[in-house]
């Protein structure tokens, strides 16, 4: 410390004498750099004001006593800047905490979500999901039985952040719980439904849509709680159709029974489930509407699954500026044979 | 021999008046310039708390010795309404100063030894240090 101190003095009389003697701009580049030095080595505004004026004094014989006096003030000034100083250093080392807690807690986040990919030769899977912030409040799901029934479910937490990522695995755990339900929709949620009422805050709900494929039939069978339509895309027609569903949503009331509903799946057709967070996309201003959103499916229904929702994510994220708004989360299950 | 101050804070005055005898006997200490300015700034500071918070107080400054060490040592004591979540006074930037850097971790940061005890509607006293290099 002593050491540094004096070196840090001789370094700061040099620089001082040099500038004195030829008021180089040199000199104050030297200074710039200088400060960076000062700064790794912890030195306080008020230390560097007191650094200044012994230096100075030395430099400059016979300084008047107003001139030394000056200093005094700036001196006194200077030790709330230091304060504010080291203050946002703290707040700094904190966040730079605060931050890796939730790398932590976003990896956990997604460890709950399915991760191995759909082996069948039945159906063409794929999903995208991005948070907005490190933590995500949609959920989605996946799963196939021994009879290859494709369940397939997006749910979304109205609200953000941490509180929203919390109820998200609530979702997940109570989805673990009753896999007898797979086949039915409505009781799916409705148990859905009781476990959620239970466990949120008033001001919290959960809208969720859950549906299987059923390859004996060929029919997609599926519930909604208040959640965002998907669509259906017939191949034959070329028609894209939305999957309608009444429902409340999760949370709001203890006993709510869920209607079922079933379209057809042809070859070819597929079932689209998607979060708010990609219609409430905004491109220059506005909300997109769910036609846009069918157009960019149509341009790339040629595609794999999985490639046309990352490819849907990647254009809507550009066109964003790659800042979004809220959680996004898009699911495509088609049928192949 | 122990020099000790008593000053009572019940207006600005009060506050101006602890600075110069903590300034005083940091002087007489042996702190240099930008020290002696550190703990004038932590007796402001705690002057400053006793005076909008508790109304009347007492800055106390003496010298301080430990193991062939000198300080000095500045106790601040109010009979105000005491502090109730003190872990959270003592977090950056929760004060009411907005996130100036002062308030009570500005204390702790500018002295090296600090205490503080305080109960509910009986008072707060503060003892801070400062070690003489």
């Amino acid at each position: 410390m002593e050491d540094t101190q004096l070196s840090m003095y001789q370094l700061y009389k040099e620089m001082l004498t040099k500038y004195l003697d030829n008021k180089s701009e040199h000199a104050l580049y030297h200074a710039q750099q200088f400060s960076k030095q000062m700064m790794e080595k912890d030195m306080s505004p008020e230390e560097t004001v007191s650094l200044h004026m012994s230096v100075f004094q030395e430099i400059a014989e016979d300084l008047s006593e107003e001139v030394v006096d000056s200093f005094d003030i700036l001196l006194e000034v200077m030790i709330g800047y230091g304060l504010a100083y080291r203050e946002h250093q703290s707040l700094r080392d904190k966040q730079r905490q605060l931050d890796s807690e939730l790398t932590v807690a976003a990896r956990m986040q997604k460890s709950l979500l399915p991760s191995e990919k759909i082996a069948l030769d039945s159906v063409d899977f794929g999903v995208i999901s991005v948070p907005a912030g490190k933590m995500s409040g949609d959920y989605y799901h996946y799963a196939h039985d021994e009879h290859k029934n494709v369940g397939v479910a997006v749910a979304d937490v109205i609200g953000k952040g941490i509180p929203a990522a919390m109820s998200m695995s609530m979702i997940k755990y109570a989805m673990d719980t009753l896999p007898e339900q797979r086949l039915q929709p409505g009781a799916l949620l409705e148990n859905l439904n009781r476990v959620v009422e239970r466990n949120i805050d008033d001001d919290m709900f959960i809208t969720m849509m859950y549906g299987f494929y059923d390859p004996r039939n060929y029919r997609f069978n599926y519930a909604s709680a208040g959640h965002e339509p998907g669509f259906i895309y017939h191949e034959e027609s070329d028609k894209f159709e939305n999957l309608d569903g009444r429902g409340l949503v999760l949370g709001v009331s203890k006993n709510v029974t869920y209607r079922d509903y079933e379209v057809a799946m042809n070859v070819g057709d597929f079932v689209v489930l998607l979060s708010d967070g990609v219609t409430e996309c905004r491109v220059d201003g506005e909300f997109i509407e769910r036609d846009q959103i069918i157009q960019m499916i149509r341009d790339y229904k040629h595609m794999p699954a999985q490639k046309i929702v990352d490819r849907i994510f990647y254009d809507l994220e550009r066109a964003q500026e790659f800042q979004l708004r809220d959680d996004f989360t898009l699911l495509i299950l088609r049928r192949k044979v | 021999m122990q020099v000790q101050t008593h000053v009572d804070i019940h207006s600005e005055w009060g506050i101006v008046a602890a600075r110069q005898a903590g300034r005083k006997l940091a002087r007489e200490i042996g702190f240099g310039s930008v020290d002696q300015a550190r703990i004038t700034t932590a007796i402001s500071e705690l002057a400053r708390n006793i005076y909008l918070y508790a109304n009347k107080g007492q800055i106390q400054i003496e010298e301080a010795t430990s193991a062939g060490k000198r300080g000095i040592k500045i106790i601040a004591t109010d009979q105000g309404p005491g502090i109730k979540e003190i872990r959270r006074v003592m977090e950056d930037g929760f004060t009411t100063s907005g996130g100036l850097g002062a308030g009570l971790p500005g204390v702790k940061r500018l002295m090296d030894d600090f205490d503080i005890d305080s109960e509910l509607k009986v008072g707060t006293t503060i003892t801070a240090i400062k070690w003489l290099r």
